[in-house]
């Protein structure tokens, strides 16, 4: 086992975990944290996604142990049933989730983006949602959706 | 649930440690593991025990862009920051901005790239799978269900990177058990599904060092199912280098994913040296590059469609130039 300590979504948690333990497994399985989703588990559908340090990572890619020292986002982290992040809302106004199983990373991805650049063009959002399948093929408004905000922002 | 395989974990601080601790049996080594972890996962390497991660060792990460031209990018850095990097060549911002998707881009390094284990369909699937057949040579049997016929591994190069690094002539560093070496990155690969790599397993790639190359015009295009991600089915690296009067006094020509190393075709770069740089001379130049490539059906898409795509995709790549 190896000690792990994390920041996660601004809470400390000093856990440890096995060396071979992903990301993934870390923070769905050790703290509960079920808004990540588990998809192909190989680094192909991008439904794993969280924020490590700001940037969007694959946790099913990562190995915990290397995360240690880092803070982690995930869905949970960046809004709630009454106070939802403003990407939150603009996905539900546009109907830009359907089964919903991409939503937390598609959303997640996007924050990371507009952390960054807060007035994309479409061009941008969409090369940025590229490693985040939606295979409900939803994804003219999930594009509406984030450039939602970014004119919000303007 | 696709769950990786009980494994020792080590992250020493410094080159030596990492040298050192590769010498045990089943120690893997470890970039930015975004290759490592879904082949873990497929259990391609039954013997794997150890896990060495170089993440806490020290100036393995950043780009120098020297007085005379000469970039130098260290291993660890990852391929999202050689994007995002201006001052590097749009040919190398464009090979590193075709790996994988943005979130792998992210995670995977150049290091990792450029040594990135080959590819195969009868390979790279969970192991559930694999089992349903007699294992290949390289999941450890005695046969190839590519070429039966044959005793060699066909599994496909399948960096973006290596193609690029081959015809812009970099040099890669290596530190191994007896020091430090630096090789032309051509003689980095072998064409060898299996040993497709001529450093030894406890070898580090430590910088690729690409040398002043002002005036050479390079380009590289790819083939894959996904624009969004997918790995190469055939990629092309083109650089030239053109006179006053448009006559074409060097060529470097290199296929990738279509044998085990990345392919330069100097029957190609013989065609273009020496004559006017024109659409005539390119359509010729494009189509001697589909005699040397055969690809086989071990990867996405047919071999015949793959094949056809060289000179299309090699005659793309050279009018770019123009």
């Amino acid at each position: 086992m190896e000690p792990v300590t994390l920041t996660v979504n601004g809470a400390t948690r000093r856990l440890f975990v096995p060396p071979q333990r992903t990301l993934l497994e870390t923070v769905r399985e050790d703290l509960g944290l079920t808004g990540t989703k588990h998809g192909c588990e190989l680094g192909e559908c991008g439904a794993c996604t969280v924020l490590i340090d700001g940037v969007p990572i694959l946790s099913c890619l990562t190995l915990t142990v290397n995360a240690t020292d880092c803070e982690i986002v995930t869905i949970e982290g960046i809004g709630s049933m009454t106070e939802p992040h403003p990407l939150q809302r603009s996905f539900g106004e546009h109907g830009a989730a359907q089964c919903g199983y991409c939503t937390p990373a598609m959303i997640l991805t996007a924050k990371a983006l507009l952390d960054r650049d807060p007035n994309p063009s479409e061009e941008t959002i969409a090369e940025a949602i590229a490693g985040n399948m939606c295979r409900c093929t939803g994804y003219l408004s999930i594009l509406s959706a984030v450039a939602a905000v970014t004119e919000e922002n303007q | 649930m696709l769950r990786l395989p009980p494994l020792r974990y080590e992250a020493p601080s410094t080159l030596e440690e990492a040298v050192a601790l590769l010498a045990e049996d089943g120690a893997l080594l470890a970039a930015g593991g975004s290759d490592l972890v879904p082949n873990l996962k497929r259990r391609q390497y039954p013997t794997a025990r150890t896990i060495v991660s170089l993440r806490r060792v020290a100036d393995l990460v950043g780009i120098r862009v020297e007085s005379d031209g000469t970039i130098r990018i260290a291993a660890l850095t990852t391929l999202a920051t050689v994007v995002e990097d201006s001052r590097l060549p749009k040919v190398l911002r464009e090979a590193a901005g075709a790996v994988a998707s943005p979130q792998i881009r992210n995670q995977g390094t150049v290091g990792g790239n450029l040594c990135v284990d080959t590819r195969c369909d009868w390979l790279n699937v969970p192991d559930t799978w694999r089992q349903a057949a007699e294992p290949c040579l390289k999941a450890g049997g005695e046969m190839c269900w590519v070429a039966p016929a044959k005793k060699d591994c066909w599994a496909v190069s399948s960096s973006d990177l290596a193609p690029v690094m081959v015809a812009l002539g970099a040099e890669v560093q290596l530190i191994g058990p007896d020091g430090r070496r630096s090789i032309p990155i051509e003689q980095l690969y072998r064409n060898d599904g299996m040993a497709y790599l001529t450093k030894t397993t406890e070898e580090i790639l430590t910088e690729v060092v690409i040398g002043p190359h002002a005036g050479l015009r390079a380009t590289y295009r790819k083939l894959r199912r996904r624009g969004s991600i997918d790995f190469p089915i055939l990629g092309v690296a083109a650089a030239v280098r053109l006179d006053d009067a448009d006559i074409c006094t060097e060529a470097r020509i290199v296929l990738g994913a279509v044998a085990s190393a990345p392919l330069r075709v100097p029957t190609s770069e013989e065609v273009l040296v020496g004559r006017t740089y024109n659409a005539e001379t390119i359509a010729e130049a494009a189509e001697a590059a589909r005699k040397l490539a055969r690809p086989l059906n071990n990867t996405d898409l047919t071999s015949r469609y793959r094949t056809r795509m060289i000179p299309v995709f090699v005659r793309r790549a050279l009018e770019e130039l123009g």
